[in-house]
């Protein structure tokens, strides 16, 4: 009656042993380290870098505990935290501005853990310390900027074709054009219908005025949305690479939001200072009349600057702006007709009459494209222009792999935020909270096990002590899984921990009480064990179901913090359902199931009132 | 060891009278504070600034309300916070300012005036997110609620899914009557803290309608009333030591969680002894109002016998 057959004690045993396995690197905890990451695909950490590294660090008489590659990056450990910091000084200043160069914490577990992927569990923000933001992306403001590029365009458009109007207006999302006679409203529809694929128009006509009014069709729209905030993303990226944060998060929440978290940073007035800022990108021509070692010596010619292209080629370029950024309504990398790698420029229509007549000017000579961010100028790249090029598709290429196309494309897209944001929510935690929170998490969860541990065993002997080694196993379990699945632990997932422990010991008091009951009515201790569990097990698969109906939901519409709560919770249940039923029985049946003249079991007393003769 | 050495079963029906009685006072007392003094919301819903910060002594809090009115920001609150060196500073939401300028002038402020000051959480949350969060936190009780109706209602009957969550809502509300009434902070931690006492309480009403369910099928010519009577009884010993066991772990969390915990620990005790309060004396009686009777939940014959193999 009471046995469990090979397979189930199998299961029970790799379970156990797996959530030992994957909560092992919890217990290791973690020592300061340095990472190094380049800040372009084009940089690779590679076997030089890592030379240049240990040289570095040689030099500065820093000695490292071990150095780890990972996808992207090197990772160095260190032993204590000054060290860390002198390391990151070091490191900084050897390898320059092409290197993101953050301090990190690293694993102590053994190799052969990381190897399998066993890593400590992933805490949030308010365990370990550092900002939260959520950002909101001006939508209106997006469109109102598209819009102004498009009413600007069409003007040009009407001066092109010399048709005459009497003017035109932006008012809220659409454009509206006046004309003296329907004549003219129809010259300008067969234009806008063929230059401008992303605009619909409608027609007005009063008693003196004939009106024409643009506005975006509504995919467009859409378009200009998501892209806006993709940009956005991206731009945000790239800034915090320069604050050097070891493991940032930037992702999209909602249609128009975007959080962004940096774990380990203090400095938050740096931090929205880098979020908010305005970059911006300009083409200016190459100053090819001066001597550029002349100027490397200090004798920058009046009407030039000097500054440096990507990879540190110093470049002599003109102070005159011919063409900003805004002009450029895409950047894609892509192929030349020759198969190499380029990127392809799409410049909108004002942008492309300028580019044409400054092509057309200057065939032969280089220009260079710089992003201004914050003071700090960067030629990301300076072409030579090769032919009149009209139409407004720009196309460079040459001596460029197809990494480096992707990082130009990328920053000629990302050296603006596309529309403003504003931060609308944040949630900064300080170090020596996130360190107390940790202790205040354990400790609720040690002395509430405790607890409950002692409390069992007394009233229920082997049977509480059963119970409690279930609940130590769903304990290893939930870690275990947190750890494997790397679900961000927070406070509130704390508070869950121990909450579902307390919840947990539900299924086995239930099931001791039953077996306590059946006792009670009479029947021979292994039937009532028996009866005990199979009876208990509905009840206990109603009332997590009711449990786990109130967890999904706080996942569904929680957020933050509540849920990581959600998270630790369901995972909680399911683990529950498995150590307080499977588990316990199992160690039951291995106890008890094999005596044939089982007299009594060790539950603690069972009681049986003496007016049963009633 | 037995607690609970019970000979007969306790008559808790015939003092249905008496435990509706005390259970609508207590709701429309809660009612009536949640009315008259309102949720204090934290911040999370209000929208708005809210800075702890951490001196090495004990700080004059006067000093800092001082040192914020200087700022212009007399509408700030400061209060210690758990302990004489630590600092709440509350300032509400504004609109032109920028929040997140706000808390760095706070903060050069606050250092000018003692540089031993340490910075250690700062939260802003903006208007408009606090509405959404106040919308989802509604929505997500809502789906609970129906979620746990529906379930109860397919699992035993309609009849059980009223009553059980007639006799949890009732728990929320009493919950936040005593927040309304202490005028304790109602932040979001407090809210999950809501919504798990609302799955978890449910529980016990469905191990006392799991007995009833039992107890109807076994005991064939008892009636309604002796057959409620006895579920309740004879599951007494199992509610209370295992809510005895939950709110160990609770009470861990009100000592050792420290402030951050604290709210979500409190809410977590009164929903559960009043949890144990309300499935035992307020669904049953639901139950029985409602007019539940052994048709409802037993199945013809056949059926309990297949039933009777599983």
């Amino acid at each position: 009656m009471n046995h469990y057959p090979l397979w189930k004690y199998l299961i029970i045993l790799v379970s156990v042993l797996l959530g030992l396995l994957y909560t092992l690197p919890n217990f290791y905890g973690e020592s300061p380290a340095v990472q190094i990451s380049p800040l372009r695909n084009t940089a690779k950490a590679d076997g030089i870098l890592l030379q240049r590294v240990e040289d570095t660090l040689k030099n500065a008489n820093i000695t490292v505990d071990g150095t780890f590659f990972e996808a992207g990056g090197i990772k160095i450990r260190l032993s204590d935290a000054d060290t860390q910091i002198k390391a990151k000084d070091a490191l900084q200043s050897a390898l320059g501005n092409g290197y993101v160069i953050a301090l990190n914490l690293l694993s102590n577990s053994p190799h052969w853990l990381t190897n399998i992927g066993a890593l400590p569990m992933y805490l949030g923000l308010d365990l370990r310390g550092g900002v939260h933001f959520m950002l909101q992306v001006d939508m209106k403001g997006a469109l109102s900027k598209a819009l102004d590029r498009y009413s600007s365009d069409i003007r040009g458009s009407l001066r092109e074709k010399k048709i005459q109007y009497l003017g035109l207006d932006k008012e809220g999302s659409q454009i509206t054009i006046k004309f003296r006679d329907v004549e003219s409203r129809v010259k300008t529809e067969v234009e806008i219908n063929k230059t401008y694929a992303d605009l619909s128009f409608r027609e007005q006509d009063t008693s003196n005025e004939s009106h024409l009014i643009v506005s975006l069709k509504p995919e467009v729209l859409k378009r200009i949305q998501d892209s806006a905030v993709q940009q956005n993303i991206v731009t945000l990226r790239n800034r915090i690479n320069e604050l050097g944060v070891a493991e940032p998060i930037v992702q999209q929440a909602g249609i128009d939001r975007v959080v962004v978290q940096l774990p380990g940073v203090q400095d938050t007035a740096k931090a929205k200072d880098i979020l908010g800022r305005t970059a911006t990108l300009e083409v200016r021509m190459v100053d090819e009349e001066h001597d550029l070692s002349a100027a490397l010596r200090g004798q920058v010619h009046f009407g030039s600057e000097l500054h440096n292209e990507r990879g540190g080629t110093p470049v002599l370029v003109k102070k005159q702006v011919v063409l900003t950024g805004d002009r450029i309504n895409d950047a894609q990398p892509g192929f030349d007709n020759n198969n190499q790698p380029a990127v392809h420029i799409d410049l909108d229509n004002n942008g492309a009459r300028i580019f044409k007549q400054l092509t057309r000017d200057n065939v032969g000579k280089r220009m260079a494209i710089l992003l201004i961010d914050k003071n700090q100028t960067e030629v990301i790249t300076a072409p030579v222009i090769k032919d009149e090029i009209g139409g407004g598709k720009v196309q460079i290429s040459g001596s460029m792999t197809i990494e480096e196309a992707r990082d130009i494309s990328l920053l000629l897209r990302a050296g603006a935020l596309a529309a403003p944001m504003d931060i609308i929510e944040e949630r900064t935690i300080g170090p020596s909270l996130g360190a107390d929170n940790i202790a205040r998490g354990f400790n609720s969860t040690l002395f509430g096990f405790t607890a409950i541990a002692v409390f069992m065993i007394i009233y229920y002997l082997m049977f509480g002590f059963i119970s409690v080694t279930a609940l130590g196993v769903n304990l290893l379990l939930l870690v275990g899984l947190l750890s494997i699945l790397q679900a961000t632990l927070t406070l509130p997932g704390m508070a869950a921990i121990a909450l579902t422990l307390g919840m947990a010991i539900d299924a086995n008091v239930l099931i001791n009480e039953r077996v306590r009951d059946e006792l009670r009515n009479g029947i021979t201790p292994q039937a009532a064990i028996n009866a005990g569990y199979e009876r208990a097990f509905g009840t206990i698969l109603d009332s997590n179901i009711t449990t786990m109906i109130a967890g999904v939901a706080l996942f569904a519409f929680g957020s933050g913090p509540v849920k990581g709560f959600a998270v630790v919770l369901c995972l909680g249940i399911l683990t529950s359902m498995f150590s307080a039923v499977m588990v316990s029985r199992g160690m039951v049946n291995l106890l008890y199931g094999n005596r044939r003249k089982l007299a009594s079991v060790s539950i603690g007393q069972v009681w049986k009132p003496v007016s049963e003769k009633r | 060891m037995e607690f609970f050495r019970i000979k007969r079963d306790i008559p808790f029906m015939s003092w249905g009278k008496y435990t509706t009685t005390i259970s609508l006072v207590t709701f429309l007392l809660a009612i009536f504070f949640l009315a008259t003094k309102g949720l204090n919301l934290g911040v999370d819903f209000t929208g708005g600034t809210v800075m702890e910060v951490g001196y090495t002594q004990s700080v004059d809090v006067n000093k800092i309300r001082n040192t914020l009115s200087a700022l212009g920001m007399s509408d700030a609150s400061v209060q210690n916070f758990g302990t004489s060196s630590d600092v709440l500073i509350r300032l509400p939401a504004k609109a032109g300012v920028s929040s997140a300028k706000l808390s760095e002038t706070v903060m050069t402020a606050l250092r000018q005036s003692d540089n031993t000051v340490e910075m250690r959480r700062v939260e802003f949350v903006g208007p408009q997110v606090g509405e959404e969060l106040v919308e989802s936190g509604a929505l997500a009780l809502l789906i609970v609620s129906l979620g746990i109706v529906a379930y109860l209602a397919f699992r035993f009957e309609w009849k059980f899914g009223v009553a059980g969550i007639i006799a949890n809502l009732h728990d929320v509300v009493i919950i936040l009557g005593f927040f309304a009434f202490f005028q304790w902070e109602f932040s979001l931690t407090v809210l999950a803290a809501i919504l798990a006492i609302l799955g978890y309480s449910v529980n016990e009403s469905v191990v006392v309608f799991d007995r009833i369910r039992e107890n109807f099928r076994k005991m064939r010519k008892a009636s309604v009333a002796e057959v409620i009577d006895n579920a309740i009884t004879r599951t007494m010993s199992r509610t209370i030591i295992t809510h005895g066991c939950t709110q160990m772990v609770v009470t861990s969390m009100l000592f050792f969680g420290g402030e951050a915990l604290h709210y979500f620990a409190l809410a977590l005790t009164i929903g559960i002894l009043f949890g144990i309060y309300s499935s035992v004396l307020v669904a049953s009686p639901i139950v029985m109002l409602l007019g539940v009777s052994r048709k409802d939940l037993v199945p013809p014959e056949k059926k309990i016998e297949a039933e009777g193999l599983s």
